[in-house]
């Protein structure tokens, strides 16, 4: 066996490390600079933004009035399309969640060091995305005064939930996730919340900061055991990363339905998730990191490597369209070949298509690094990709239902302004949270960056002190 | 605005129409003036004074207000519930048990006949009605519109109040009006119009009134008449009979343009006679019998027939002749013109068929078939020996039987000349339901004196000056005749609800001033008649049975004319043959909604029509060709032109239609029928000409380039090659019995599910079987359901948006080409899964499985995911998008059932096998001691079936009759490959084609008829 020929290269992580911060500035300069971002007055495009996302919140609540005093009727669903816009926009906002988790316990546990700049707001965003998504199967159901029989407690009827109903297992694995994420997220933010604390002016602002940094001092003990806890927590969340969409995915693909009644469902409702969670993380950084100047922090090779996960993940996804296809056919079940051909040219085509469009070949532009590093490309592509992987649950949700197995009872289901409503409202609950995100928490892991200052001013990474740690 | 005050007399006639509450604290509370209601209002304020005020509101006032309201909605918190004492009867009512509903006989007059029906009633009011078993039209079993007519009786739309000139007055007013009317002119100028009358009694009452005034002239009209099977009867007879079919005895049986399978006086028989042969899986198959049709519009009955020809009246009458001239009828020339090739070779088959059959063969017109037609059809019976065997010939049942058209065309006449002072209309609509060339509106102005007598204040009522509500036949004493003119008893299942006068009290005070009972008049009547005895103990045993056996009316001795000369050929209408840019349009009554009499109705007006599966509307039923031709497609909207009139509806396109008509349903647009009714569809009637009611047969349709939206619930009606209802003809019956089971897709068992199979713990275990060779697709399980378990309407855009609520639908499938499809129906409802795939995805088990194999829903814990209905294969579940059921308005929430929840908004619902009724028998058995016995439990689809086409019971026990019918080859299950193991079965489609007629067409291939609408119409 030849060894392989040696060549003569830097090392790559201290490679990596300069592309990925690019700030040649001191420990305080970074602290300075991010913890700036909030204690410095608000500024008018924040205020614009703001504005914009109360109106559209303002929008949600309307819709919800209308939804809760007149029922669910004022949507488009029907018999035999049950389901519409609100597990649409559910199982989309779970997709979206599940980048920040990626980024922050996946990455964190592969020693992706790139991950540092952009894990926080990813990781804000999953918990946003969460809690959007965990609004639907609230207001879905046709008494939500009631939907916490859900919820397996102890009761005097002596009755417990349904245990082999996927839906039930969404209210586990929903809410497990939503914990975890949050308690990740958390975490990792007490030690810059300490440094909030200790730089802020205003009396009533340090209190706060110093009540939710829960008495860090940034001691060495405290270290270890933040470490400790933090690689726990990962250690906790990568498997929900597989699992919260594996089990959206069962709510399909455990039905009898054509179309839903599919074991590709699980891989392929994941690769969707960080596909279009990834989508979406680009979509925010691209405009926040241009607006507050953090070009040095969240650096084009970030941008870069989300776009090769969002090929490679569009990719595993149009795997799981061509399977669909070649499933129907193979199956030689005249309901499973009628549904794809249904898909294909029945009423929805013109979506199937755009569909495919959106999420199977627009994003194999990202082959070209040029386009890669051309942020508004980019930032079209993530825009493409999100419309496209609400497409697809589009189609996977109305185009199966919509004719199924007795021609009789087919129908169509058309969105009426409500369903918009409250899909354009669930956006506007996102956008108003992650601005909040923005103006009153450190964007970017302060402290996380430190470090990566502290190994670009020394030049090297001590991988083995990271692991023991 | 001050109210104008009441005058004295006005005053009385309010408080005779009071109900209840008869006492009042002054004349001016009993006007309602202004004064007393300003009185009132200050004295006890529902709303608060300043807040009625006309003068803006000040802030402080306004704050003012709002803290009172504050307080004094705090203060019954602290007030206690007023004492209430619940008594108990100190005498109990006659066998009233509360919570156990009492039947009573009565019977229901429709279409010139009265239908013996029994009445389910909780604690005095009625809720569902049933057919009376032992009628001879019901034989158990009713139609859609004797379902709804319990709804009817409850409809708040209803009038209430005797008028005048649209102010309250009393009857008694009206009485002493008229009776001076009529003294003083001895009748003269006095017109009576009434419907057709089939009640003896009030035949003899207005026979009575006449002969005490005898100037008075007494007119008729209905819109769905039968004069031209009067006029026809005339030429062939001499005189005017109704004929009676037997269909026990009838084994070829040609139709033309008869649907004597809905519309029908006697249909209910008939369809029970005529299915009977048809069981196959019990009934001697070489007994079956065959159904030829021609039809001009497609009706339930030339759905079911073993062929099918569409064709207008021209050719539709072209082939009679040439039919009739075989079959040895002899005549001139009716008609000029050629037969096709296509048509030669049929009437050739047809007619050695019949005559093949001799004595045993039946060719049944309908009543408004062509008149020729109808007489040919008579002759065609005496050549093939048919009369008394398969048909029989009665005095009519309906009293002083008139041709209606030129009844109503004399009074129009008359009083546009002005001889007519006084008009009384008795439950008759003429405003509405006259061809418009009548301008019987604008002669009714002529009239002095008008009053209408009617159930609802419609067009005619808003057009009179007096109006008087009528009793609804289910709070009335009356009589009435079946079809075969058995004697029918009605009698009052409630006290009136809204101070409805029974026609018989009206006519008896048009000629005394003492008042007589509705009862005493009818028993007066019949005792008259009587020459028993005891009198006492038939009177009751009429009332207890709902009609006095024995009664019906011997078969007349007839003499038929099986010839005819040239100079008969001007004494019927002879069709002629459309001009290239014209076509025919067929009227017809609607199949819910009648002539409009029941546009109020919601269960009717929501009942998916027959093959359209339309709700709510009308449309010009148009055939695929005719859409080509014109380029038309689904809910386009075209204007019909009769020359003169020109009426606007949008199309739908029914496969199979003829290519030479178009046809459209009467009773919709009406103006004045209450809020359900009003402004729904298109009046067609406009169309119809005094001579010309059913067929136009020069008319034009032109494309309008708009669109009208149709409330659909069924827009695809083809199979796409899936084997939902399996068919056969009857010689691939006999050499493949297991026919329905050719196709079937792999291996079905219980070890193919992850779960175990559900253990057999109680002894009953429910299934049900449909028998497809029965059923006709009447749609009466559909509303007999509604009415079991209180399915709530909810209108036409919610069907449009595809909520409705049904929870039996009646599927509608063609089958080969789109000109000629074969059509299938489908009754389709819960199939109780064994292996539901709706239980194991409700998250919170609000579907579950019971002990006894039925798939419950629990409504109380449904949180409304919908999970359940998505993984329905056969989509039968329904949920309250809003909250469809009305709990709470008076009267209307007295119909439900109180043996069914009335469901909340957000809950799933669907079939539940009438598991009260389950329940019901095993309390009765349980308490006798005994088993439940097969048979017992009869579900509310099964009950109503004419066709008996569904079979209900214990598929535990082995002899029972669903049993021995699962055991039958031609039992099948619906997707039986999903491995859902349903416990409803059908029983495959024999159909019996006549080998002679049938293309060489290959069985295997189902050649696929393509959604013709596949943009349009409802669940968008």
């Amino acid at each position: 066996m030849n060894p392989r020929p040696k060549r003569k290269t830097v090392d790559p992580s201290v490679r990596d490390a300069a592309e990925i911060y690019d700030d040649r500035s001191s420990y305080a300069d970074v602290a300075d600079r991010i913890s700036g971002l909030v204690l410095s007055p608000t500024r008018r495009g924040w205020i614009i933004g703001f504005i914009g996302a109360v109106a559209m919140l303002a929008l949600l609540k309307y819709s919800l009035y209308r939804l809760f005093n007149d029922g669910i009727g004022i949507w488009g669903i029907n018999v035999p399309v049950g389901w519409g816009f609100a597990i649409i926009n559910f199982v989309w906002w779970v997709g979206i969640g599940h980048a920040g988790t990626f980024i922050s316990a996946i990455l964190l546990l592969l020693h992706q060091k790139w991950r540092t700049s952009i894990n926080r707001f990813a990781e804000a965003m999953t918990l946003f995305a969460v809690a959007c998504a965990g609004l639907f199967p609230l207001l879905h159901v046709g008494r939500p005064d009631r939907a916490y029989w859900l919820f397996p407690y102890p009761n005097t009827m002596d009755i417990w939930p349904q245990f082999r109903s996927p839906l039930l297992w969404d209210v586990f694995a929903v809410s497990t996730y939503a914990t975890v994420s949050f308690l990740f997220w958390f975490v990792g933010l007490i030690p810059d919340l300490a440094c909030m604390r200790d730089r802020a002016k205003n009396q009533v602002v340090k209190t706060i900061y110093a009540v939710i940094s829960l008495g860090w001092r940034g001691s060495a003990r405290h270290w270890e055991r933040y470490e400790k806890a933090y690689k726990v927590l990962a250690g906790l969340a990568a498997p929900l990363v597989i699992s919260v969409h594996t089990i959206v995915g069962f709510d399909f693909a455990v039905s009898v339905i054509p179309g839903w009644h599919a074991t590709i469902f699980p891989p392929y409702f994941v690769a969707g998730a960080i596909f279009s969670g990834f989508a979406m993380v680009v979509t925010l950084s691209i405009p926040i990191r241009k607006i507050y100047r953090l070009e040095g922090y969240i650096t084009d090779k970030h941008m870069d490597n989300m776009a090769k996960v969002m090929l490679v993940t569009g990719m595993i996804v149009t795997y799981g369209y061509a399977m669909e296809a070649f499933m129907g056919w193979y199956s030689a079940s005249q309901y499973e070949g009628f549904m794809i051909w249904n898909r294909m040219t029945g009423p929805y085509a013109p979506f199937y298509w755009a569909l495919i469009a959106c999420n199977a070949i627009i994003p194999q532009l990202l082959w070209s690094p040029k386009l890669r590093k051309n942020m508004l490309v980019l930032f079209i592509i993530s825009l493409v990709v999100n419309t496209g992987m609400w497409l697809e649950r589009f189609i996977i949700v109305v185009t199966s239902l919509h004719r199924d197995y007795l021609p009789s009872s087919w129908g169509m289901y058309t969105p009426t302004v409500w369903d918009w409503t409250t899909y354009i409202g669930s956006i506007g609950l996102f956008l108003f949270l992650t601005l909040m995100f923005i103006r009153i928490m450190p964007i970017i892991a302060i402290s996380e960056l430190q470090h990566l200052a502290h190994e670009r001013k020394h030049n090297r990474i001590d991988h083995d002190q990271e692991s023991i740690r | 605005m001050a109210k104008k005050k009441m005058t004295i007399q006005q005053i009385r006639a309010k408080l005779q129409n009071r109900q209840g509450e008869k006492f009042w604290r002054s004349l001016d509370e009993l006007a309602e003036t202004e004064e007393f209601n300003q009185f009132l209002q200050e004295e006890y304020p529902h709303g608060s004074a300043p807040m009625t005020a006309k003068e803006d509101l000040s802030r402080r006032d306004f704050l003012k207000l709002m803290g009172a309201s504050l307080v004094m909605t705090m203060l019954p918190g602290c007030s206690r519930q007023p004492l209430e004492k619940i008594v108990p009867y100190v005498t109990a009512p006659e066998e009233i048990i509360p919570g156990k509903p009492l039947y009573f006989a009565t019977s229901m007059p429709f279409n010139g006949s009265s239908t013996g029906l029994l009445v389910e009633s909780h604690m005095g009011r009625p809720t569902k009605i049933e057919g009376n078993p032992e009628h001879v039209d019901s034989l158990g079993a009713t139609s859609a519109i004797h379902q709804s007519a319990v709804l009817g009786l409850y409809d708040p739309d209803r009038s209430n109040q005797v008028l005048k000139d649209g102010q309250a007055d009393s009857i008694n007013n009206l009485y002493r009006f008229l009776r001076k009317e009529l003294k003083d002119s001895e009748g003269k100028g006095v017109r009576i119009l009434t419907d057709r009358i089939v009640s003896p009694t009030l035949a003899s009452q207005i026979r009575q009134v006449i002969k005490a005034f005898p100037g008075i002239k007494w007119h008729q009209h209905e819109a769905i008449h039968s004069d031209d099977a009067r006029r026809a009867q005339q030429m062939v007879f001499g005189e005017y009979v109704d004929p009676i079919y037997d269909f026990k005895r009838a084994r070829t049986i040609l139709a033309l343009d008869s649907n004597f399978m809905d519309n029908q006086p006697g249909h209910l028989r008939y369809t029970r006679e005529f299915t009977a042969r048809r069981r196959v899986v019990d009934s001697d198959v070489n007994q079956m019998n065959r159904l030829y049709a021609i039809e001009s519009s497609p009706t339930m009955t030339g759905a079911n027939a073993d062929h099918l020809m569409a064709k207008n009246s021209y050719r539709m009458t072209l082939m009679v002749c040439a039919l009739a001239q075989q079959i040895g009828v002899k005549f001139p020339a009716i008609v000029d013109g050629k037969l096709s090739n296509e048509e030669i070779k049929w009437v050739h088959v047809v007619a050695e068929d019949l005559i093949k059959h001799r004595g045993e063969s039946l060719v049944i017109a309908g009543d408004r078939a062509p008149q020729w037609v109808q007489a040919l059809a008579h002759s065609m019976n005496a050549r093939l020996d048919n009369v008394s065997r398969t048909v029989n010939y009665i005095q009519p049942v309906a009293s002083n039987p008139q041709l209606l058209q030129e009844s109503i065309s004399d009074l129009s006449q008359a009083m546009e000349k002005g001889d007519v002072n006084t008009l009384i209309m008795l439950n008759t609509n003429p405003v509405y339901t006259t061809a418009r060339e009548l301008s019987f509106e604008t002669h009714l102005g002529k009239v002095s004196n008008t009053v209408h007598f009617g159930l609802y204040r419609d067009e005619t009522a808003m057009a009179c000056q007096w109006h008087v509500p009528s009793m609804h036949f289910l709070e009335m004493f009356s009589d009435g005749r079946a079809s075969d003119g058995t004697v029918t008893m009605m009698q009052p299942l409630i006290h009136p609800l809204y101070n409805g006068i029974s026609v018989h009290e009206f006519l008896h005070g048009l000629i005394s001033a003492d008042a007589k009972t509705a009862h005493d008049i009818v028993r007066d009547y019949w005792k008259s008649t009587s020459k028993t005895v005891d009198f006492e103990l038939v009177w009751r045993k009429a009332l207890h049975d709902g009609f006095v056996a024995r009664t019906a009316f011997k078969p007349k001795k007839v003499q038929m004319r099986v010839e005819f000369a040239a100079d008969d050929l001007g004494k019927l209408n002879r069709p002629s043959s459309t001009k290239a840019d014209q076509i025919e349009v067929v009227i017809n009554p609607d199949p819910a909604v009648w002539d409009g009499r029941f546009a109020n109705n919601g269960w009717l007006q929501e009942l998916p029509k027959p093959l359209t599966k339309i709700t709510w509307d009308n449309a010009l039923l148009v055939s695929p060709a005719t859409a080509e031709k014109y380029k038309l497609e689904n809910e386009d909207m075209v204007e019909v032109s009769n020359g003169k009139v020109r009426v606007s509806l949008p199309v739908w396109i029914v496969p199979g239609h003829c290519a030479q008509s178009v046809s459209a349903y009467l009773g919709y647009g009406r103006k004045h029928s209450g809020a359900l009714g009003n402004d729904k569809g298109f009046n067609v009637t406009k169309l119809q000409t005094a001579e010309h009611q059913w067929r136009l047969s020069g008319a034009t349709i032109s494309k309008l380039g708009i669109k009208y939206g149709l409330a659909s619930t069924q827009i695809h009606h083809s199979m796409h090659g899936r084997e939902l209802v399996r068919s056969a003809s009857l010689d691939e019956y006999k050499h493949h019995p297991d026919f329905a089971h050719a196709h079937a897709h792999g291996t079905q068992g219980y070890e193919l599910s992850m779960y175990p199979q559900h253990p057999d713990r109680a002894p009953h275990q429910w299934g049900m079987t449909v028998n497809l060779n029965q059923c006709v697709g009447c749609n009466a399980c559909v509303t007999a359901c509604q009415s079991e378990n209180n399915t709530p309407v909810v209108g036409k855009e919610e069907v449009r948006r595809g909520r409705e609520m049904h929870w039996i639908r009646v599927d509608n499938y063609y089958e080969g080409e789109i000109d000629q499809p074969t059509t299938h129906h489908q009754p389709v409802m819960c199939m109780h899964c064994e292996n539901a795939p709706c239980e194991p995805v409700c998250p919170v088990q609000a579907t579950g499985h019971s002990d006894e194999g039925l798939n419950e829903m629990t409504y109380n814990r449904c949180v409304g995911t919908r999970y359940c209905s998505n993984n329905c294969p056969y989509k039968v579940r329904r949920f309250n998008f809003f909250q469809y059921a009305d709990k709470h308005s008076e009267p209307a929430k007295l119909r439900s059932n109180p043996d069914v929840t009335v469901r909340n908004r957000g809950v799933m619902e669907k079939c539940t096998f009438c598991v009260q009724r389950i329940n019901q028998a095993r309390i009765t058995a349980k308490k006798e001691n005994r088993d439940i016995k097969d048979g017992e439990v009869v579900t509310a689809c099964q009950a109503v079936c004419p066709a008996e086409a569904i079979s209900f019971g214990n598929i535990r026990d082995p002899q029972s009759e669903v049993s021995r019918l699962k055991e039958s080859p031609l039992n099948y299950g619906l997707l039986t490959e999903l491995n859902t193991f349903p416990r409803l079965s059908y029983l495959a489609r024999v159909r019996n084609p006549n080998p002679k007629l049938e293309t060489h067409k290959p069985k295997a291939a189902h050649v696929t008829v393509h959604d013709h609408s596949e943009h349009g119409g409802g669940k968008h």
